[in-house]
């Protein structure tokens, strides 16, 4: 099918690789441009990008990795109502492997504890069902691609009269973080790719209060090799102009406004946290989610309230342990202010293997990506063409 | 997670319409279509969708669902998600 492999022909990236080279020649300056989504990440290291682009561009891989900014405290509070013996606890596959304090859900799982993977909320609402006499509690994170999923299922339990059904909600959205990378003055950024698939529930428009507040171009991007090419040429191409503007590259699949059903569900079951915290950023305000009164009943952080204390008073008495993911500085690798490889534990105590910091659990993780593509520059389209 | 996979909606399980059947790559599984529950947009057995875990977020075309499944398959990312909608089955 023409349409798709125009996505990934070679002359054709090529071709905008030279207009963004032309174009970066002219203006004689460095360019700093965030990639915020993990999406994007992948796809750049995947497909060699970098290598086509001229060393005054920088790209800098964005908070947009869910696994990998949530703090190790969020996942030892869920191993800590996972330890509850009637919890069933479920999670996203991505999650399994990220590292608490006390290991990952799938150690965890491994010493005893009841953890299963689910590729949907709806697969823990149906454990529920099938299991009434256990908790069965779904770990929730992620933006509002799948914020929607957790809130249309909680109304289904809350339909269903389930009463052993709760969430341990971790969502997250994508505007404050990019906002906080910006008023950082430590970095210094021209402009963003903007991610494409949290753009399907919460439409292109949001990005213009970050154009309006800051200046900054945004370009909504898909994730094709090529997608990503034209997103970087349209930045330039407003930035050489001195322009900020917001524009859709991905606007065969992402509209400008918001899917209203989802705004709806999302504004009707959760309501905004004063701050919450963010790996690698610290605390941000009014970044991230939580069930709304209403529904406590279905919140794990409202029915498991003990546990959670108990891991709080045992956390604080030992202020806790000091290990390796302490030590690593994903944070700065979040930030853009160090590169992957840069990191003492890449590729040693760190791998996607074995790994020590989020960055490297999740194929969307900046680490992970560099390790499995960048180290030896396999790529799809530089190879032989 | 966060990157959608494509699905063509096969048929309607409930009366409402709320839930669909989905073929996802060959492999069937029961999708919700709440979310794209709109006046100016109606859903048929046929149609293509992006779906996040088990949940279609938008109406695509036949060209788009390619397009993604394809980007999907050079990340290695549609053997995950496959393998993660296949493990369902077993729960």
């Amino acid at each position: 099918m023409k349409y798709v492999d125009e996505y990934r022909d070679p002359e054709l990236i090529k071709a905008t690789a030279r207009e963004i080279t032309a174009l970066v020649e002219k203006s004689g300056r460095l360019f700093r441009i965030m990639e915020v989504c993990g999406g994007h990440t992948h796809s750049i290291y995947r497909f060699g990008l970098e290598q086509l682009l001229p060393p005054a561009i920088e790209l800098i891989h964005g908070p947009g990795c869910p696994v990998c900014i949530l703090p190790m405290e969020r996942v030892d509070e869920g191993m800590a109502i996972a330890a509850d013996k009637r919890v069933i606890l479920t999670a996203y596959g991505d999650m399994m492997r990220v590292p608490g304090h006390q290991g990952s859900a799938l150690q965890l799982k491994a010493r005893g504890l009841d953890i299963r993977m689910v590729y949907s909320p709806l697969d823990a609402l149906k454990l529920a069902q099938i299991n009434p006499e256990r908790e069965v509690v779904f770990f929730a994170i992620g933006f509002e691609t799948t914020a929607p999923a957790t809130a249309l299922t909680v109304l289904k339990a809350r339909e269903l009269g389930l009463t052993n059904f709760t969430a341990f909600v971790n969502h997250v959205t994508v505007i404050p973080p990019m906002r906080a990378v910006l008023d950082d003055p430590k970095l210094q950024l021209d402009g963003f790719i903007g991610p494409g698939h949290v753009a399907t529930v919460i439409g292109a428009s949001s990005y213009e209060e970050i154009v309006r507040d800051y200046k900054k171009p945004v370009i909504v991007s898909g994730f094709e090799p090529l997608d990503i090419m034209q997103s970087i040429l349209m930045l330039l191409r407003q930035l050489s102009a001195g322009e900020a503007r917001l524009e859709n590259q991905y606007s065969r699949v992402v509209p400008f406004a918001a899917n209203p059903v989802a705004s709806q569900v999302l504004a009707e079951v959760f309501e905004l946290r004063d701050s919450f915290e963010w790996r690698g950023l610290g605390s941000i305000a009014n970044s991230a989610v939580k069930l709304r009164e209403a529904f406590s009943q279905y919140d794990a952080e409202v029915r498991f309230a003990h546990l959670l204390a108990a891991y709080h008073r045992q956390f604080e008495l030992s202020s806790g342990p000091s290990t390796a993911a302490h030590e690593a500085p994903c944070g700065d690798v979040l930030k853009g202010l160090m590169k992957p490889k840069s990191c003492p534990f890449f590729g040693k105590e760190c791998s996607p293997e074995n790994p020590v910091g989020a960055l490297m659990v999740s194929s969307e993780g900046a680490c992970a990506a560099y390790y499995n593509y960048a180290r030896d520059k396999q790529t799809v389209i530089t190879n032989g063409n | 997670m966060c990157l959608a996979i494509p699905g063509k909606i096969e048929s309607f399980v409930d009366a409402e319409e709320r839930m669909a059947v989905a073929d996802i790559s060959g492999v069937k599984r029961q999708v919700s279509v709440d979310l794209l529950r709109r006046e100016d947009e109606t859903l048929k057995v046929g149609d293509w969708v992006l779906i996040h875990v088990g949940f279609a977020m938008s109406k695509i075309s036949e060209s788009q669902a390619k397009e993604q499944l394809e980007i999907l398959t050079m990340l290695g990312e549609a053997q995950k998600a496959m393998e993660e909608i296949q493990d369902l089955e077993v729960c």
